[in-house]
This record gives C-alpha cells, sequence and structure tokens, in this order.
C-alpha cells in the first residue's frame, strides 16, 4: 500500500522541475543584456539626451522596454527600428512614432545604425535595472567627519580640566606653606616703600622724550598706511547673488577662463558671462554629486543644488525647457579701475598672452571670488618694467623691436621700455 | 556705585569703538575713496542699470536687423531639422586653404570644445570623464556622420544638449574650429 503523502509523486516532482525551469529560464533571459556594458553604452550614447528618471531633450528611459510593451504593444523589432533609424520610422507612417516625435517638439533623434542587437539588449537591460539605492553619504560622511571633531574637542578639553586642576594644586600648595611658614615664625611677606613705577617714570624727563617720539612716529606710520590704503579694494569679497564656486568649476571641472569670460579675448572687458553659456552645461547639471553637495554643506555652508535652481528661475528653465521668463542676476562687480584709468583685457590676454591668473590670483582655488592684486598704478608699471613683450612671430611689433633693441642696446624689451610707462597709455 | 557706572560706561564706548573698527576691514564692502566724482563715470559703464531704457540695464541686445561693419555675411538657415539637413549637405567653408589656421584653431577648440569633447574629439572631455556630462559622441561617429555645414550649423545653434556657441566664437572663429573639427574627424578615422 502506497502512503498517501507520495501519490503522484513523479508529476509533482515534474510540475515544480518545471517551474524551477521557468523562473530560471525567464530570469535568464531578463538577465540576457549585461548591465555594465549597457551603462558604459548608455553613457556614451543616450545620456546627451536622455535621463533615467527625468525627461530632458527627450522622455526619462527607464523601463521603457516594458512600458512600450505594456502600454503600446511595442515589440522589441519596433525598438530596434526607432534606434537605428528613427527618421525613417517616422516617415514609414508608424502611428506611435509621429506621437511620440510631435510630443517631443519634433526634435529628430539621431540614428545608431553602429549599435548591435546585443548592444540595445544590454541598453534595455540598463534601463530595466533597478536604480542604485541612494548613496548614504549623509551618515558616512557624518561619521567620518565628525570623528576627529570629537575626539579634538575631547583632547582640548581634557587638557582645559588638567590645567585647571594644576592651577588649583599650586594654589593648595602655596597656602600650605605658607601655613606651615606662619607655624615656624617665618616672614614671608617682605615689603619695601618704592616709589611707582609710573611716578618714576615721569621724573625721567629723558624716557618720557623718547617715549613722546616714539609714538608720534608710530602713529605717524599708521596714519600714513591707513592714508594709502583708502581706494584700494584688495580683498573686495562681496556676497553674491548666485553663490559661484570658481574653484569647482576653474580648479576641480579644469574649465578654461575664456570658455566662460570669452570676451576677455576680443574686447576691452572680460565679460560677466551670459546665463546662456551657465546653461551650456547646466542644462543637463541639475544636481551637483552627492559628496560635492556634502563638501559645499560642511566646509562653505553653501546649499550648492539651490544655487542651481537660483540660476533656474533667473534663465527660466523648468527642467525641459526654456519658460521665457527671465530675471537679471545682480552679479556685484569686483575688479573696478577708477574712470581715469584705461585699461584693456584683450591687449593683456590676446596680445601679450598673460595667464589670468598674474592679475587675478589662483581664481582656480577660490570658493569665493575677491580682489588678488591692489590694481594701483604702482602695482601696473611694476609688472610693465619686469615684464618682457612677446615680440617673437608678431608683425606688429617687428620693425619697432629693431628700432628699439637698437637703441637700448638689448633684445629683450620690457614693456616700459616700448612705452608702457607713457601717461597717455592709460590716461586720456 | 557712581564709580562703577562711570568705569561700565568707558568700557562700553572702548567696546563700540573697537566694533567699529573691526567692522570698518569687512571685506565685503568696497572700500573708501578719495575723490569718488573722479573714479565713477559719466558715461555708461557695461552692465551698468539705467532708466534710459524699458527694462532697465545698459547692455542691450542690438537692434533686430542690424549689421556689423567689416566681413560679415548672415546665417540663414534655420534652426530646424530641415535647416540641419540643408547645412549638413550643402554649407562649405568659405575660408580657403591659406586662411584655415589649425593653430588657432586649436586654441580655440580646447577651449571651447575639448572640455566635453575632448582635445582629441573623441568625446572624452574633462567633464565626460568625471561623469559631469555624458553621451558626447566621437566626432566619427558612423549615425551622426558630421560634415562641414553640420558642424558649422550646430555650433551656431547647439543641438539637444549642446548650447549655442554662435555668442562666444564669431564667425571667422566658428569657421576656424570647423576646420579643425573636420582635422580631428579624418585623425580618428584614421
Amino acid at each position: 500500500m502506497k502512503h498517501v503523502i507520495y501519490r503522484n509523486l513523479t508529476s509533482r516532482i515534474l510540475s515544480l522541475g518545471f517551474i524551477i525551469l521557468l523562473t530560471v529560464s525567464t530570469s535568464l533571459s531578463a538577465q540576457e543584456g549585461d548591465v555594465a556594458k549597457g551603462k558604459s553604452l548608455f553613457n556614451a550614447n543616450c545620456a546627451a539626451c536622455h535621463k533615467l528618471n527625468k525627461p530632458m531633450t527627450g522622455p526619462a528611459l527607464a523601463n521603457v522596454e516594458q512600458r512600450l510593451i505594456e502600454e503600446e504593444g511595442l515589440d522589441r523589432e519596433w525598438i530596434n527600428n526607432w534606434i537605428r533609424n528613427s527618421s525613417a520610422l517616422i516617415k514609414s507612417g508608424d502611428a506611435y512614432a509621429n506621437k511620440i516625435y510631435n510630443e517631443w517638439n519634433q526634435v529628430a533623434m539621431n540614428a545608431f545604425p553602429q549599435l548591435s542587437d546585443q548592444d540595445i539588449t544590454d541598453i534595455l537591460a540598463y534601463t530595466a535595472a533597478p536604480p542604485p539605492a541612494p548613496v548614504v553619504v549623509d551618515a558616512g560622511a557624518d561619521a567620518v567627519v565628525q570623528e576627529p571633531g570629537i575626539s579634538n574637542d575631547l583632547i582640548l578639553g581634557a587638557l582645559a580640566v588638567l590645567f585647571a586642576l594644576l592651577a588649583l594644586a599650586l594654589v593648595l600648595v602655596k597656602r600650605t606653606l605658607n601655613r606651615f611658614a606662619e607655624a615656624k615664625g617665618i616672614d614671608t611677606v617682605i615689603e619695601e616703600k618704592r616709589t611707582p613705577i609710573w611716578k618714576a617714570f615721569i621724573q625721567n624727563q629723558f624716557l618720557v622724550l623718547v617715549t613722546a617720539i616714539f609714538f608720534l612716529l608710530a602713529s605717524g606710520y599708521f596714519v600714513y598706511g591707513y592714508f594709502m590704503q583708502v581706494g584700494i579694494d584688495q580683498g573686495y569679497e562681496p556676497v553674491q547673488p548666485i553663490h559661484y564656486s570658481h574653484r569647482i568649476h576653474a580648479g576641480d571641472n579644469a574649465i578654461d577662463c575664456k570658455y566662460c569670460h570669452s570676451s576677455a579675448r576680443v574686447s576691452k572687458h572680460s565679460g560677466i558671462p551670459s546665463l546662456n553659456i551657465c546653461m551650456n552645461c547646466h542644462k543637463a547639471i541639475g544636481e551637483v554629486a552627492a559628496e560635492t553637495q556634502q563638501e559645499g554643506l560642511k566646509e562653505y555652508g553653501v546649499d550648492y543644488n539651490a544655487e542651481i535652481q537660483k540660476l533656474y528661475e533667473a534663465v527660466g528653465w523648468d527642467g525641459t525647457g526654456y519658460t521665457g521668463e527671465t530675471q537679471p542676476v545682480k552679479w556685484i562687480r569686483i575688479h573696478n579701475l577708477p574712470d581715469f584709468a584705461y585699461f584693456n583685457h584683450s591687449q593683456h590676454v590676446s596680445v601679450a598672452g598673460l595667464e589670468c591668473q598674474t592679475c587675478h590670483g589662483p581664481v582656480e582655488e577660490m570658493e569665493i571670488m575677491y580682489q588678488h592684486s591692489p590694481l594701483t598704478m604702482g602695482w601696473c608699471i611694476n609688472c610693465h618694467r619686469e615684464t618682457n613683450v612677446k615680440v617673437k612671430d608678431n608683425g606688429y611689433y617687428t620693425k619697432i623691436h629693431e628700432q628699439l633693441s637698437k637703441k637700448y642696446g638689448v633684445e629683450q624689451l620690457t614693456a616700459a621700455q616700448m612705452g608702457g610707462l607713457e601717461c597717455g597709455k592709460c590716461h586720456y | 556705585m557712581h564709580i562703577n557706572m562711570k568705569i561700565a560706561t568707558k568700557y562700553i564706548v572702548v567696546a563700540i569703538l573697537l566694533v567699529g573698527f573691526t567692522s570698518c576691514q569687512k571685506n565685503s564692502r568696497p572700500n573708501y575713496q578719495y575723490m569718488p566724482n573722479m573714479y565713477e563715470p559719466i558715461g555708461y559703464e557695461a552692465y551698468q542699470e539705467s532708466d534710459a531704457f524699458a527694462n532697465g540695464v545698459e547692455a542691450q541686445l542690438p537692434a533686430e536687423g542690424s549689421i556689423p561693419r567689416g566681413n560679415f555675411m548672415p546665417y540663414e538657415i534655420e534652426d530646424t531639422n530641415e535647416g540641419y539637413e540643408l547645412a549638413k549637405a550643402s554649407l562649405t567653408n568659405p575660408l580657403d586653404s591659406t586662411q584655415v589656421d589649425f593653430v588657432r584653431g586649436k586654441e580655440l577648440y580646447d577651449v571651447y570644445c575639448g572640455i566635453c569633447h575632448g582635445n582629441k574629439g573623441n568625446g572624452q572631455g574633462k567633464l565626460v570623464q568625471r561623469e559631469k556630462i555624458l553621451g558626447v559622441p566621437s566626432y566619427d561617429d558612423a549615425g551622426r556622420a558630421i560634415t562641414t555645414g553640420s558642424i558649422y550649423h550646430v555650433i551656431y545653434y547647439g543641438k539637444n544638449t549642446m548650447g549655442s556657441y554662435a555668442n562666444q566664437l564669431n564667425e571667422e572663429e566658428r569657421w576656424q574650429v570647423t576646420a579643425y573639427v573636420e582635422k580631428l574627424k579624418a585623425e580618428l578615422e584614421k
């Protein structure tokens, strides 16, 4: 007699095996694409216009394959056609292709004929992969940053307590010793009548004279120093309407100064970049990296993401397009020469080939921009006296260089020898 | 009590003076000037606020339809998909081989384009390597198959995430950069 529990055992095992096989095989087919490879392909080809979870130039692409199957009944074949040549698909009159094309302002998607079936499978696997858990930087950073902070505080506190105890001990020891001395009848305090020191000082007329002269000279020195710095804004560091970090842009990301201040090449002014130049990058960069954000909050007390939002408000960007509602950003001017002095950026940047840092200091390290140089006349003249003019390969200078080098008997001419000290060059 | 009050007022005065002196040295404010009327310009300064114009700033766009002096050719192809195709198919570089200056082209390219497209044009600029901006194609990308005309058109108007560089590069500079990009493309395709 068979035990009841083993009835239909073979069929059960078979069906169980079938189910296991099915689950394994489906999961196998879903993971057919290589997520890591898909990510690099996605970043190289798609990320210019698509993000996973946010619309950009084109729609968000997270789970795009599944959504197309479920919502539109479109298969892999359609996706392949679209990716390899979307405009042909639109022209063929495909309903959904035309719908999505019109929905996204008729921006034509680039054709990617070079992507193989496997490549597209990898990319779709990446878009279907669950987003990586948000990196919990907060806790980690807190732990890392605070640990030395706490121990430093502890050490300092312990030291303070130690010194207090020492001082107390000394006072106690002194008191006890005094008491012993009193007990043994020794005079501890020997007092003498002396003239107070200030009376002695007044009585010595020579000392009074010397001190008076010293004080006069010292105050003269300080008064002179004070008057000489009037009108000099070295170190001027105003709070700007948008916290713009030159450290991140010019330092970490090594963006050339002339990328934003392009008019320094061709004009008297090194212009404040218009906001469309910010948007060249910030169309794609709406948020800073998590570590950068933490660094900003910890070290500089700045919420970089909120500052980028200020840019978006000013330029009228709603995340996918311009609204047309713009507001001027009232930047505060830092470097300002008086009206009676003429200065031309292009002459120094393009002709002389000076580095911006020569006058503006280590801008790539400045979290907040400040005036590095005094911008005084003496400072200008000094540089003109010391700097040799680059005459090589500059046809404009050929003749004058010949004549002047003969006159001065030198091969290298300074800006001063070229006439860089003439009053009318800067004051007219 | 009376004497104590006197001492207290003395301390307060000294404290106020000290606070006054230190606050004078604040770096967030510009310094004093001897003769402000010689420092301040009478004419308008760049970016100055002004009532002269309706939008309250001195910096104005040129009047619509105005043409700069010198060698100027208006760019008449429109910023549309058709315009892109038209430029891609028909536009050619007005600079001849003696005018194309790869040294200048490289200089401008490295400043304005290399930061994303990479100094070799392979789409591996500093911002791409640091994963700030993604999806920058290499110039030898087969799907895009860029031409002289499409390069110039995209520099002029921008495309997708790339913005317009028409205000950072003038017409001649744009053509210099275009020629240099073509050179990079040829090198990549080797």
